[in-house]
């Protein structure tokens, strides 16, 4: 997701050569990986919901995965963390919970991260089938609907007999 | 993609009391049910941890505990602040005493073994469903967006805990009669479920809370349908009415609750 849904104060903008407040918000929050996926940036993961100036105050929405998330916390501490960094500390975090998050919002760039750390990408409705992150097989079965977080589930795959994760679709 | 949110939890209050709509504090107890329903039986499942038949089922119970409680998070914050009284979230879920606690009585039976702990998910499980996806169209905003974002937890819940119905009453002699002495056990719960009270009436009339007589012909079918798949029979009609969701409780709770709110009372405001 690259788009802001609301545009940004002409007065946050920097000179012509330099990025602007936007891009710079952006860029901190693309280097925030999921602690629990470290492969993947909260943008990429779909958290991230809107950035935007209101009130004089940088806004950030961010969405849970899943209502009991542990890693939420996480991330909004990694989150002010970041900004911090990038001298954009004077952030309002702001919880989103509607439309709730669904793992359609994962980018592709994100699916490919997964597929390549070994965790199976979810279904769709256009790639409806599990297939296995290691073998490319989708003679796969599943072990349990629920894996080692909240947003995985457990699957092994029946040509290279391997064990693996599944990103769950929800 | 769907565009990102427009909603936010500042934006999102509801609306200011009507005349002849619920009093806060009549919409703070109804809160208080939905919490402390999902709030005590993600303190049983988390009993499980370590203790599961197997490894994946141990992980499934804990990660299912674990949405429960984020939803009871998500409710008694509401409820905290409806109610206006500097009550947060853990003063709500560790400084109550069970009269206090509104969930239904079924949730806070113990655990028992795992079929009958997998017995009391589904029968919850196809009940929570029918309320969050009603819940999700209430006129109260906030509310609302909660339940929607449960309705997509609580539907992959119900598909774990229907199909270990399947395969426990469809199992071995075993498994198949503990299966059913736990569903003859639970049944007598399920009539709470319901019936709707005084409150559960008034919040439905409100648009707040969804009509339970709407919502028992839809269980019912759902239960009776795995139940078949099951190969388990359906008991004869609930004949006693429980009281948990008006504080009434059976004694397993009170159990309960002493160990989960051990530690916040003993040290209180104790972090690490």
């Amino acid at each position: 997701m690259t788009e802001v849904t609301e545009a940004l104060a002409p007065s946050s903008h920097e000179s012509d050569d330099g990025p602007t407040t936007e891009e710079r918000v952006w860029r901190a929050l693309r280097s925030v990986l999921d602690p629990e996926i470290p492969v993947l940036s909260v943008v990429e993961l779909g958290v991230v919901r809107y950035v935007r100036f209101q009130g004089g105050r940088l806004r950030v929405g961010i969405t849970p995965t899943y209502s009991g998330c542990p890693a939420t916390e996480v991330i909004r501490r990694s989150i002010r963390e970041a900004l911090a960094q990038a001298d954009l500390g004077d952030v309002a975090l702001e919880t989103v919970l509607s439309p709730p998050w669904t793992s359609e919002w994962l980018s592709a760039e994100g699916r490919r991260k997964l597929e390549a750390f070994g965790i199976a990408a979810p279904t769709t409705a256009a790639a409806s089938n599990v297939v296995c992150p290691r073998c490319g097989s989708r003679n796969v079965e599943r072990v349990s609907e629920f894996g080692s977080t909240p947003c995985k589930a457990h699957y092994r795959c029946s040509e290279c007999l391997e064990p693996f994760d599944v990103f769950k679709c929800i | 993609m769907t565009t990102p949110g427009t909603s936010t939890s500042a934006s999102s209050k509801s609306p200011a009391a009507e005349a002849g709509s619920p009093s806060t504090e009549a919409r703070f107890h109804y809160l208080l049910r939905l919490a402390d329903t999902s709030l005590v039986l993600g303190q049983r499942l988390g009993e499980w941890v370590g203790h599961a038949p197997a490894l994946e089922e141990d992980l499934a119970l804990a990660n299912i505990a674990l949405d429960l409680i984020g939803q009871a998070r998500l409710l008694l914050t509401y409820a905290s602040e409806l109610e206006g009284k500097g009550r947060d979230e853990d003063a709500l879920a560790f400084l109550r005493d069970a009269p206090e606690f509104c969930n239904v009585s079924l949730v806070e039976q113990p655990n028992g073994d795992f079929g009958q702990t997998l017995v009391r998910q589904f029968l919850i499980d196809a009940w929570q469903l029918q309320l969050y996806e009603a819940l999700s169209g209430s006129s109260d905003a906030r509310l609302a967006e909660i339940a929607a974002k449960a309705v997509k937890e609580t539907r992959y819940h119900l598909r774990f805990s229907s199909g270990w119905l399947v395969r426990l009453g469809d199992g071995t002699a075993e498994s198949h009669a503990r299966a059913q002495q736990a569903v003859d056990a639970l049944w007598r719960f399920t009539e709470e479920l319901l019936t709707p009270d005084a409150l559960d009436e008034e919040m439905a009339a409100a648009g707040i809370g969804p009509s339970l007589a709407a919502i028992r012909p839809r269980w019912e079918e759902r239960v009776a349908a795995v139940l078949q798949e099951a190969t388990l029979k359906r008991p004869a009609a609930a004949r006693h009415p429980w009281h948990g969701k008006r504080g009434v409780h059976t004694e397993h709770l009170g159990h309960m609750l002493a160990e989960m709110q051990h530690l916040p009372r003993t040290f209180p405001g104790v972090t690490w």
